[in-house]
């Protein structure tokens, strides 16, 4: 069994946490060759080579394959899809952009936020928001993947794997890239981050959101937020933990103004340890905390930066 | 110019799923369906573009069930001119994989020839977010999935797409598909006076077998399970027995 996996590589920086917790549920596939690709890819190949676990990694730059383009790298990925049984990659925007058309492409299913692997042919993965765990058998002959990296540890880093370069395949120059926005951030990043402090609807405005991140700032979190919160405007879209957004499992996910639907619940309930801090007692975010402050947040959440 | 959008019959998001006792999968007989959401948000934009005089003709299309066409009924009370049925299964409990969709859907826009196919980042049941990535890969088009903004511009769209870094727009050639996120629009509710107009719109009904595709399964479905539970916590009572509470845990 060989394994190829597409790192997370943006701007030519590879995205370690990802990959590596990649790497973690594809080692158990067999043999692992790692994928960076980009306008610039060598430093990121470098480090991917570090990722215990890696037999090789495969180094592919060109034009065409900046800025994560689907059908550019989908087309590089189809091109050495012959020599490997199953294709991965973490499941980040990027890879659940271009990963179903490198299936399609091959004529197979996608398998999308893998969580647990039973045997080569065998998956777990959640569906209907995380309220069922489906367990699927594929019957075709290459496994496209993504893997949902909140359900795995990251490989360390002692690995000292080859590095080889390798060209792109043709472009089918069907889009460009015209911008990206892209917020900087000295905070850690959201899907790897240990704590994560949260603020919903009842935080009210994007002024008072500051309150969030004065918390999220004690603590060394990260900033996340509901649908809701995002809908309204106090909050970036790439905040959003969800179903629809992103999935995490911090040692502490601190929960503020939350009501705890089931679709925000779909992207934090494996969360080692939830706190919950919400004026209603009956919310339903409490069933899920494991410390619950039913309180004013414009009193708590201060009082609590202050103690901590 | 003229759009085709896949719209899905799911479980309503409001109901709380079951998993059926045997472990053969989620219990769907008699729980509320709806179009999935983020199909309406797909349907809405199909008209708004008709409604800015940039597109001529919008189909909707779904592939399932025979009940389906509540659905496609919702999409044109909501204003899509006319619906295709395609009745792959006849029991809810058999979902069409999205490879089978999107060679459904390629076969559709053969004989269409739209100019663009607006559909759905994901179907909130099985959650693959995988249906328009694999059908614009079946017919060789561009993709511009995650839209958040989209701007059609003489032969090609530019679309602001939500990604995890933020936000990213790309330039694609059309034809095209675009799937939509959940900022794109808001969608309307069908009036009265829609609903009892959709009644007599045109509703075609086809099978997969009119597209010459097979819908059987590359998946098996091996077993269904409830998720683990978490533990029921505790209510503390200040600031500072949450603070307590917290160093015991060694959370903080
Ligand atoms: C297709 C679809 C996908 C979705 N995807 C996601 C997703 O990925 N992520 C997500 O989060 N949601 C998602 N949602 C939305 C979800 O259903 C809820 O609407 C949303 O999570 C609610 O956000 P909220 O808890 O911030 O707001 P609300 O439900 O309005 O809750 C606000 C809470 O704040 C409390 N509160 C108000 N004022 C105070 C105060 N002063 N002090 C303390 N507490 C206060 C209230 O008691 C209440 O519990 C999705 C919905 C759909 C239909
Ligand atoms: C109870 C149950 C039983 C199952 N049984 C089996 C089984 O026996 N064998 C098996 O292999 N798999 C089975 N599955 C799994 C299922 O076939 C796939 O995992 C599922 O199709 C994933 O696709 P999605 O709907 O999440 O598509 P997504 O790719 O998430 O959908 C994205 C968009 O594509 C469009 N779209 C998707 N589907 C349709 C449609 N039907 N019509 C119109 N537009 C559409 C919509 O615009 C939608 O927003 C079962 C699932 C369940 C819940």
């Amino acid at each position: 069994m060989a394994v190829l996996l597409l790192a997370e590589v943006t701007d030519g920086a590879l995205a370690v946490d990802a990959t590596a917790k990649a790497v973690t549920a594809a080692a158990a596939l067999g043999e692992v060759t790692v994928l960076c690709a980009g306008a610039s890819a060598k430093a990121a190949a470098d480090e991917a080579a570090k990722i215990e676990g890696v037999a090789k990694v495969l180094c592919a730059e060109d034009a065409a394959l900046s800025h994560r383009l689907a059908e550019p790298t989908a087309a590089l990925i189809v091109s050495l899809a012959g020599d490997y049984s199953h294709i991965v990659a973490p499941g980040t925007t990027d890879a659940k952009n271009i990963i179903p058309r490198v299936a399609a492409l091959l004529d197979v299913m996608v398998i999308s936020e893998v969580t647990g692997v039973v045997d080569a042919d065998t998956f777990e993965r959640p569906i209907y928001a995380g309220n069922a765990i489906q367990t699927v058998k594929s019957g075709d002959a290459t496994k496209v993947m993504t893997i949902r990296t909140a359900g795995f540890d990251a490989a360390g880093m002692d690995g000292s794997a080859s590095v080889e370069t390798i060209g792109a395949a043709a472009d089918p120059a069907l889009s460009e890239w015209v911008e990206d926005k892209v917020a900087e951030s000295d905070r850690p990043e959201l899907t790897s981050a240990g704590v994560v402090v949260s603020g919903g609807r009842g935080v009210g405005s994007e002024e008072d959101f500051a309150l969030i991140e004065k918390l999220a700032d004690k603590l060394g979190a990260a900033v996340g937020a509901s649908r809701a919160a995002v809908d309204s405007g106090y909050a970036p879209n790439d905040w959003q933990v969800g179903q629809t957004g992103k999935v995490v499992a911090p040692d502490l996910y601190v929960a503020v103004g939350i009501s705890g639907a089931i679709q925000h619940l779909a992207g934090m309930k494996d969360s080692k340890i939830i706190v919950a801090i919400n004026k209603d007692e009956e919310a339903p975010i409490f069933q899920v905390a494991d410390f619950g402050l039913v309180a004013d947040l414009f009193d708590a959440v201060p009082e609590l930066t202050e103690k901590l | 110019m003229k759009v085709i959008v896949p719209v899905k019959r799911v479980i309503d998001y409001n109901v709380k799923v079951r998993v059926k006792a045997d472990g053969t999968g989620v219990d769907l007989a008699n729980v509320k369906m709806s179009m999935n959401p983020f199909d309406e948000i797909a349907v809405e934009e199909a008209i708004r573009l008709r409604e800015a005089g940039k597109v001529e003709e919008v189909v909707a299309v779904s592939i399932g069930v025979k009940q389906a066409q509540e659905t496609l009924r919702t999409a044109l009370a909501m204003g899509a001119d006319r619906a295709i049925l395609v009745v792959a299964a006849d029991d809810v409990h058999t979902d069409i994989e999205p490879l089978a969709v999107a060679k459904i859907l390629a076969g559709i826009v053969k004989e269409e020839n739209p100019d663009l196919v607006i559909c759905g980042k994901q179907a909130i049941d099985n959650d693959m977010n995988a249906t328009g990535q694999m059908l614009s890969a079946l017919l060789g088009w561009s993709q511009a999935t995650f839209a958040s903004e989209v701007n059609l511009d003489g032969d090609s769209a530019i679309v602001t797409r939500e990604v995890d870094g933020g936000l990213q727009t790309i330039k694609v050639k059309t034809p095209t598909i675009i799937s939509v996120d959940l900022r794109l629009n808001e969608p309307r509710y069908a009036s009265l006076p829609n609903i009892m107009k959709a009644k007599k719109k045109p509703l075609d009904e086809k099978t997969p077998a009119d597209y010459g595709v097979d819908v059987t399964p590359r998946l098996t479905v091996v077993s269904t399970s409830e998720p683990a539970t978490r533990q029921a916590g505790i209510i503390v009572g200040s600031v500072d027995e949450l603070v307590e509470k917290l160093k015991e845990a060694g959370a903080v």
